[in-house]
């Protein structure tokens, strides 16, 4: 075992684990962090997508021992209300069904959303084809990016 | 799976499943004789209280003898709790899995109540037997049926409630209840004054249950038929909802099993020398499995050492006793089968097939599927220091059952089992499994770690490739039809054999939904509604792979079959597809004809010139009493298919909530399209499942989505069910518009057409 100190939205946690145990497993199993899922374990489904450094990474495949003090953050971590435009938008157009793929939705929409505030239909599906969603949310997903991106600029104007 | 509530009676249940309920009333007592007072003190003691009302419930003779007219699942205390500011939780006797069934019948609810909306949750009921399904009689939540089985129930309990704080408030002014009204959780006198039902709420426990209410003229409804937002959205668009997976109890430990490559498989002998290495092991067991199967499993203090341990263990399995099976030469047998007549469903004189002017002869296959919710299953068991008691958390369709079987496994009484039903993460038919496969499994670990002098909790886990290997799966089929019709398109005879295994043969559904050697889940969705002298006969063969209900079963092949022959012969008879379904349902299906016109009307079929390459393409079907059509668009190029748009018309009486029959209509189409989509198919070679995970077996993604709208005829009668129908008809409006450009039928799915 190995301990290791990682920066996981904003807070600096501790934790004690084999080198080559994912980040998904530390989160959910040592760090109380379960919002981020397991899907597939092997990058195909994107359930346990989060961000390092902002970047759209799969937890399942990314060992504790490369995170090192990249700042992770995770679905608890994207917005401290849980108001971020998109959980807006995902909670004004329902866009959730069973919910268990969709903090790996929302990860991934984040990220393409801070590089491409308006993004188009092809931009969405180009960005979120990763992202599996067994209960086929997709068209819902398409409008709520949309609808947050449209959320996020009446922000921006506010400001 | 499709229980016709025709034949929902408990009289009808089969002997095992009625012996299960039955042991499971009677260790609570005879739940249709209870008092209200000992249904709290059964609730309590049972763990299963979810506070109800304050339990103050007066005990009094005429208490007694109302509640005594009322069966459990009729008691308002075991579903409604109103705390003193105001808030109001539901209990939800079905399994939420994303179909919106934890909104849905609490707007039932609280329309009846007329409750504040913004003041209403909702909780998951337990196996307590106020939990069945009111028509069928056991815990279950499958064949659409939660809304179209629950709404006079939820709403004639909203009602009870409302009466009784009506009373209260009538107590408290001393006035006559009938002269106060309700609005948004607040009694309302004449004059103005009001009483909130939080204030309301400890006063109207002691008031007597009414047993005869009335109900709302459903035109004056305030909730139902709203667009009404989803109750958990916020904690799903959060990471706050958990799910079975993230159960987390004090000390727990996470198993993985080892199972058999090929099912039912035992071992001869294992190797967990490497495996013993894995830092954080606890205990390696070898376990029963389901099938008569054995297995390995590790138990970690967390999925990844146990995963990983899971994965260094040597077995040698023995398969010698089961069958190896292989999925070409399965084809094949099937294949001979469909020559032949099978067991008689349809009886008809298909004499003239030989003699019609014009035929169709067509073979369709279709692959064994894998449900593939994105929460992979798991269980976990915590079985108490005596080992007297046992707890399970689990997301289950039929807590009931698993319960029994669940307490079974670890030799506790069945009132010794407690089941907390978890959000599930999708489901589609896998988490009603006959067998309890992995409730059984996860007991078994369990078991087994209390032997090896574990004490914990411990949550079993199935890996993605655990579940896509791990069998129950959608059968194979293979259907044959031989069709003789005359120039008009009018079908002279219809020979029709279907081969695939039985779903319900040798479960405790067997004797309900099997009838002259026919599985009613197989064939539901053949011929109806079209008047068609159909010969319909079915083999189900034996086979080594577990099969299930997946999302709309028969239907799921049913309807492609049906819908792409139907097509073809209008196409045959130079007539076109939409004129040519609405002659045949005439006026004997109006909500058939009233769902085609809807889609047909608003995707502008036949109007509105589409692009170069795109044709149209229509479905209709019934499932589970929802009649759903789709006309779509689809173009063809370098051998792929391509959906461009699809639209909806649905007809499933009273739309409860417009917005979730939107999603479950979207997301029913979509998961029938994927069902089209290269590498959607489980097959076996050498016994082995050949897939095993996403990266082989293909689920829809967004990069495959069309354009789609969902219109929903108006209507005031009872709802049926929303959950499956969306998916049946869209595989074969696709295929249709594909043999407009190709002219040719796609006969086997996932779709080959290079």
């Amino acid at each position: 075992m190995t301990k290791y100190t990682l920066n996981v939205n904003g807070a600096t946690k501790s934790l004690d684990v084999v080198p080559d145990t994912p980040l998904l497993w530390a989160l959910r199993d040592s760090l109380d962090l379960s919002g981020t899922k397991y899907g597939c374990g092997v990058g195909q489904c994107g359930a346990c997508m989060v961000q390092i450094n902002g970047v759209p990474t799969r937890s399942c495949m990314t060992p504790v021992s490369s995170v090192g003090r990249q700042k992770v953050t995770t679905i608890e971590g994207i917005d401290p209300k849980a108001a971020h435009p998109l959980q807006q938008a995902w909670q004004e157009l329902d866009v959730p069904q069973c919910g268990y793929c969709q903090a790996g939705q929302i990860m991934s929409a984040a990220a393409l959303l801070k590089d491409n505030p308006n993004p188009s239909d092809a931009d969405i599906d180009a960005a979120m084809g990763g992202n599996l969603c067994r209960c086929a949310t997709y068209l819902r997903i398409r409008a709520g990016i949309h609808r947050a991106a449209e959320i996020a600029r009446t922000q921006k104007g506010k400001k | 799976m499709h229980f016709d509530s025709k034949n929902s009676d408990l009289s009808q249940i089969p002997k095992g499943i009625a012996s299960l309920i039955e042991q499971q009333n009677s260790s609570f007592g005879k739940s249709a004789e209870l008092s209200r007072r000992q249904f709290l003190k059964m609730t309590v003691a049972s763990g299963f209280a979810l506070g109800v009302f304050p339990a103050q419930a007066q005990d009094t003779p005429q208490n007694k003898a109302n509640a005594a007219g009322l069966k459990a699942f009729q008691q308002p205390t075991a579903f409604v709790q109103i705390t003193r500011d105001g808030s109001i939780t539901v209990t939800i006797n079905r399994l939420e899995f994303g179909q919106g069934v934890h909104t849905a019948l609490p707007m039932i609810l609280a329309e009846e109540l007329d409750a504040d909306w913004g003041k209403v949750h909702a909780v998951h009921g337990s196996a307590d037997p106020a939990y069945v399904d009111p028509a069928f009689g056991m815990h279950l939540t499958g064949g659409s049926g939660s809304i179209k089985n629950s709404y006079t129930q939820y709403r004639e309990l909203g009602a009870r409630v409302r009466a009784m704080l009506i009373s209260a408030a009538a107590a408290q002014w001393n006035v006559s209840p009938d002269i106060l009204r309700t609005d948004r959780s607040t009694v309302i006198r004449a004059d103005g004054k009001t009483l909130s039902y939080g204030e309301l709420a400890e006063a109207a426990m002691k008031v007597v249950v009414p047993t005869k209410v009335s109900l709302k003229d459903p035109k004056n409804f305030k909730i139902i038929g709203k667009q009404v937002g989803r109750l958990d959205a916020k904690d799903k668009s959060s990471g706050k909802q958990d799910f079975g997976i993230d159960v987390r109890l004090p000390g727990m430990l996470t198993a993985v099993i080892a199972h058999p490559m090929v099912f039912g498989a035992s071992i001869k002998s294992f190797d967990d020398n490497a495996a013993k290495q894995v830092k954080g092991v606890r205990a390696i067991v070898k376990i029963k499995v389901d099938r008569g199967g054995e297995g390995v499993a590790v138990i970690a203090d967390g999925y990844w050492p146990a995963k990983q341990a899971r994965d260094l263990l040597k077995i040698d399995w023995d398969a010698s006793q089961v069958e190896k099976v292989d999925s070409t030469a399965q084809l094949k047998k099937y294949r001979e089968l469909a020559q032949t007549t099978g067991n008689l469903h349809f009886k008809a004189d298909v004499s003239q097939l030989s003699s019609a002017p014009k035929k169709i002869q067509a073979e369709y296959t279709f692959p064994y599927l894998a449900h593939a919710p994105m929460e992979p299953l798991n269980c976990t068991v915590h079985i108490n220091a005596d080992a007297s008691k046992a707890e399970l958390w689990v997301g289950t369709q039929m807590p009931g059952l698993e319960a029994m079987a669940a307490a079974q496994v670890l030799g506790v009484s069945p009132q010794n089992l407690q089941i907390h039903v978890q959000m599930a993460g999708g489901g589609f038919g896998r988490r009603a499994v006959p067998s309890c496969d992995y409730v059984v499994e996860s007991c078994q670990v369990a078991k087994a770690a209390r032997s090896a002098g574990i004490q914990a909790p411990i949550r079993t886990i199935w890996s993605r490739e655990d579940d896509i290997k791990g069998g129950y799966y959608r059968p194979m089929h293979v259907h044959k039809a031989q069709i003789g019709f005359d120039e008009q398109g009018q079908v002279q005879a219809w020979d029709h054999v279907i081969v695939g295994q039985s779903i319900v043969a040798g479960t405790p559904f067997e004797g309900f939904l099997m009838k002259d050697g026919v599985d009613g889940t197989a064939i539901e969705g053949m011929r109806d509604p079209y008047p068609i002298p159909m010969r319909l006969s079915v083999h189900h063969p034996k086979v080594n792979v577990p099969v299930l209900w997946w999302r709309s079963v028969g239907s799921t092949h049913t309807a492609y079959v049906m819908e792409t022959l139907i097509d073809e012969i209008a196409r045959a008879a130079k007539q076109d597809p939409v004129a040519y379904r609405l002659k045949q349902f005439g006026d004997k299906h109006p909500r058939h004809t009233a769902a085609l016109k809807l889609a047909v009307e608003k995707s502008g079929y036949s109007k509105r010139r589409l692009p170069k390459g795109q044709a149209w393409g229509v479905a209709v079907h019934e499932s589970f009493q929802t009649v759903v059509a789709y006309v779509v668009t689809a173009s063809v190029k370098n051998g792929q298919a391509k959906l461009h748009t699809a639209t909806a018309g649905v007809h499933c009486n009273l739309a409860v909530n417009p917005k979730t029959i939107e999603a479950q209509i979207q997301g029913a189409a979509l998961m029938g399209l994927g069902m089209c989509l290269e590498n959607a198919a489980i097959t076996l070679k050498d016994g082995v499942v050949e897939q095993d995970n996403f990266g082989q077996y293909a689920v829809a993604r967004i990069t495959d989505m069309p354009q789609m709208t969902v219109h929903i005829v108006p209507s005031a009668d009872p709802p049926t069910g929303i959950g499956e129908p969306g998916l049946p008809p869209l595989a074969p409006a696709f295929a249709n518009a594909i043999a407009q450009l190709t002219g040719k039928v796609p006969r086997s799915l996932p779709f080959k057409l290079a």
